[in-house]
């Protein structure tokens, strides 16, 4: 009886690898298919590729940073920022993800010092 | 010691910022695309068709009229860079009705800066409207009594005069005036300034063989300019009451030898705050690059 417990553990073990990289690599089609059309101006189809992308791994930290640059481009800046974010967090280290977030964020933040000054008294 | 500290760990950063690039790039495949970030304006101008650029209560030299000119500049950009129709009236006299504003009726201070009403620039010839001469040219025409005007040559002496843009009555009856626009007034500083200390300027030298080299010299240096601080007020004319306001500053020096006329100051200093201001009414694309990872 051990050892037939044993032998489904190691078989879950074993296929739960193979899996990961499955999502992996269906997400990364998604991934390569939107960056091709991104790159002919159609962000929208974009946007859907990277969030399927997204939605069969949601560790890839690639395609959160792809979707995070097409929301910005799209002017919805609060997806954006919450994209990029968690990029970061899956891959703090990643230099062009730190990079593309520095440069939003001084967009982002030109336009939320603008929110502070609305309805300022005269 | 402290500084050269500093600097080493900041160039160490720098390429070990580098560096991580480099490796990324290395084991990644990235693309390089250009965006436009679509920002949306500050104010919902959507409920007004027509923009009043009312005048501004100007101080700081004399050598710039800060009310004419900002005036002037404002509905000329906003007539190509708005889609909101400029109204071409003449410049409110501020100041004036601000002095006038302790207890005099809404009337009488509403009749004391009246004019047409009517966009670009169409007059009906009564006394105090606008002259069509000096509209066709796009200049605004002199309020009636500039010369009355008290001296403003700091901010502080503007504040006596802030009360007139919370005077929710007189901007309601500018709006009823010309049909309810959306209303542009506020503040205009315009100071002459100046500062000495050390800067760092190109110099040429010849060595013994004549040959010509630009070495960076530093020195010390008087350098005038001026500040230029304006206020822009929005109001709802269908209201009266204060939509949005923002403050400016803005600066520029010059070599005390140097003689810039104080006109081409300004108008050097409002290019530069004129995309903050027109994105107040309309929305901007800001284009830039980002990098897409694989």
């Amino acid at each position: 009886m051990p050892i037939r417990t044993l032998t489904i553990l190691l078989l879950l073990g074993t296929s739960a690898a193979p899996l990961a990289a499955d999502a992996r690599s269906d997400a990364k089609k998604q991934v390569q298919f939107g960056i091709a059309v991104a790159q002919r101006g159609l962000w929208r189809e974009a946007i859907y590729r990277w969030e399927r992308a997204v939605q069969i791994d949601p560790k890839y930290a690639e395609a959160l940073n792809d979707l995070a640059i097409a929301y910005e481009h799209e002017g919805d800046l609060e997806k954006a920022r919450v994209a990029y974010e968690k990029a970061l967090e899956l891959e703090p280290n990643n230099a062009l993800i730190k990079q593309n977030y520095e440069l939003f964020k001084e967009i982002n933040d030109r336009t939320t010092r603008k929110d502070s000054q609305d309805n300022q008294n005269p | 010691m402290t500084g050269r500290l500093a600097r080493i760990a900041r160039t160490t950063r720098i390429l070990s910022s580098v560096a991580a690039i480099l490796l990324i790039a290395g084991c990644t495949n990235y693309y390089e695309i250009p965006i436009e970030t679509p920002i949306k304006p500050k104010l919902d101008v959507s409920a007004f068709q027509r923009v009043l650029v009312a005048g501004f209560i100007a101080g700081g030299t004399d050598d710039v009229d800060g009310n004419l000119e900002t005036t002037r500049l404002l509905r000329s950009q906003l007539r190509t860079k708005s889609e909101l129709r400029v109204i071409d009236t003449d410049v409110l006299p501020l100041m004036e009705v601000a002095n006038e504003d302790k207890g005099e009726p809404q009337e009488l201070k509403a009749d004391s800066a009246r004019t047409d009403g009517k966009a670009d620039g169409a007059s009906d010839g009564k006394e105090g409207k606008s002259d069509p001469k000096v509209e066709a040219r796009g200049e605004a025409p002199q309020p009636a009594s500039a010369d009355k005007a008290p001296v403003i040559k700091d901010a502080k002496d503007l504040e006596p005069y802030e009360h007139l843009f919370a005077d929710v009555e007189y901007w309601k009856k500018i709006g009823e005036e010309y049909q309810n626009p959306l209303i542009v007034t506020g503040t205009v500083m315009f100071t002459p300034h100046q500062r000495s200390g050390i800067v760092q300027r190109e110099e040429e030298v010849y060595d013994s063989f004549g040959r010509r080299r630009v070495v960076p010299v530093r020195t010390y240096m008087e350098r005038k300019g001026y500040i230029l601080q304006p206020k822009f007020i929005f109001i709802d004319g269908r209201t009266g009451t204060v939509m949005h306001s923002e403050n400016f500053r803005e600066e520029v020096l010059y070599n005390a030898n140097q003689s810039t006329p104080a006109l081409s100051s300004y108008f050097e200093l409002m290019d530069r705050l004129i995309p903050s201001f027109l994105s107040t009414l309309s929305s901007q694309r800001i284009k830039g690059t980002r990098v897409l990872l694989e």
